[in-house]
């Protein structure tokens, strides 16, 4: 029998988010919330979609935590401690109900690697039959990324860019 | 304003897995075209590990200077990504259309696989940058305005 390393694995997952959000101490919930993004990139390579898992075990885990701990050195040195208070009755009823309407409605998606699904059927066949003669790249999500929808990520290339530039501004300290 | 680490394992883990990640960035984002992978993360592992020397040696040190020089480079990789759609355009075809890339030798596929590398050299230099930018501004107090003015 083969042991189903996936329960695990998302039993790990709602662990890390849980204690993301309960722990007492930012600095806890900080380095909790990276080992969330790492176990989440587990679940995308599970999935099979490997530049998915890399982005976010890079991005998520990694450098997301950087930035993360260098605004809470920057802004509170000694007390990082948390003062929550109780979550109101609003609360309590409305967030159960999105996520029974989120489940249900998640029990109408196809079914996981069906090759009739309907992103399946409209043009991914044609990228897959064709993207190694178009562009001699063997890797399909490149191709379909840097080539057939080059336009996109380039204006993706812009949002960062834009992003940098307003983080730079925005925390720009004023020298005397 | 981060200062120097104190510790010797730091400082000697650093200069040991440095280069590797150095390295590594450079793989993920050239080998890209044939497995996971690509300028995105390739950017990103680029950008993290100038990050790491600037936390385990400190603003000022030698080996930050190229890191702060980098800072220079904002902007320069959509340059490259734009300049590839704008060379496109002068070889005659449509923006981005890499087929149309001016290069003698070189069958179309071809020349749509060096266009993607090019473009994706192109987002690497900007998420690298991107990061690295916004790490500096977190934790400098003036090194922004010092590394621009002079």
């Amino acid at each position: 029998m083969i042991f189903p390393f996936e329960i695990p694995l998302l039993l790990l997952l709602l662990v890390t988010a849980a204690g993301a959000i309960l722990v007492k101490d930012l600095m806890s919930a900080v380095l909790l919330l990276g080992t969330y993004s790492f176990f989440l990139s587990l679940v995308w390579g599970w999935f099979g979609a490997v530049d998915v898992a890399f982005v976010e075990a890079v991005v998520g885990a990694g450098l997301g935590t950087v930035l993360f701990l260098l605004t809470l050195f920057g802004t509170a040195p000694k007390d990082t401690r948390l003062h929550r208070p109780p979550p109101s009755l609003l609360t309590l009823i409305v967030f159960p109900l999105l996520g029974f309407l989120l489940l249900y409605a998640a029990s109408d998606l196809p079914e996981f690697r069906d090759p009739s699904s309907p992103a399946s059927v409209h043009i991914s066949p044609t990228y897959l039959e064709q993207s190694y003669q178009d562009t001699h790249t063997p890797n399909v999500v490149t191709a379909v990324l840097m080539d057939y929808r080059s336009l996109d990520t380039m204006v993706e290339t812009v949002v960062i860019f834009a992003a940098g530039i307003a983080c730079i501004l925005l925390l720009r300290r004023q020298v005397k | 304003m981060i200062r120097q680490h104190d510790s010797i394992i730091v400082h000697t883990l650093g200069r040991f897995v440095i280069p590797v990640v150095q390295i590594f960035g450079l793989y993920v984002l050239f080998f890209g075209q044939y497995g996971p992978g690509g300028g995105f993360v390739g950017g990103v592992i680029l950008g993290s590990s100038m990050i790491l020397s600037v936390l385990i040696f400190g603003h000022d040190a030698s080996r930050s200077q190229i890191v702060k020089k980098a800072l220079h480079a904002d902007g320069v990789g959509l340059l490259i990504f734009a300049g590839v759609g704008g060379l496109c355009m002068i070889g005659g075809g449509e923006f981005l259309n890499y087929a149309n890339l001016e290069i003698p030798g070189l069958e179309t596929a071809s020349r749509r696989s060096l266009g993607i590398v090019l473009t994706q050299i192109g987002v690497a230099v900007d998420v690298a940058v991107t990061a690295i930018s916004i790490v500096f501004s977190l934790s400098a107090e003036e090194i922004i305005e010092d590394s621009i003015n002079g």
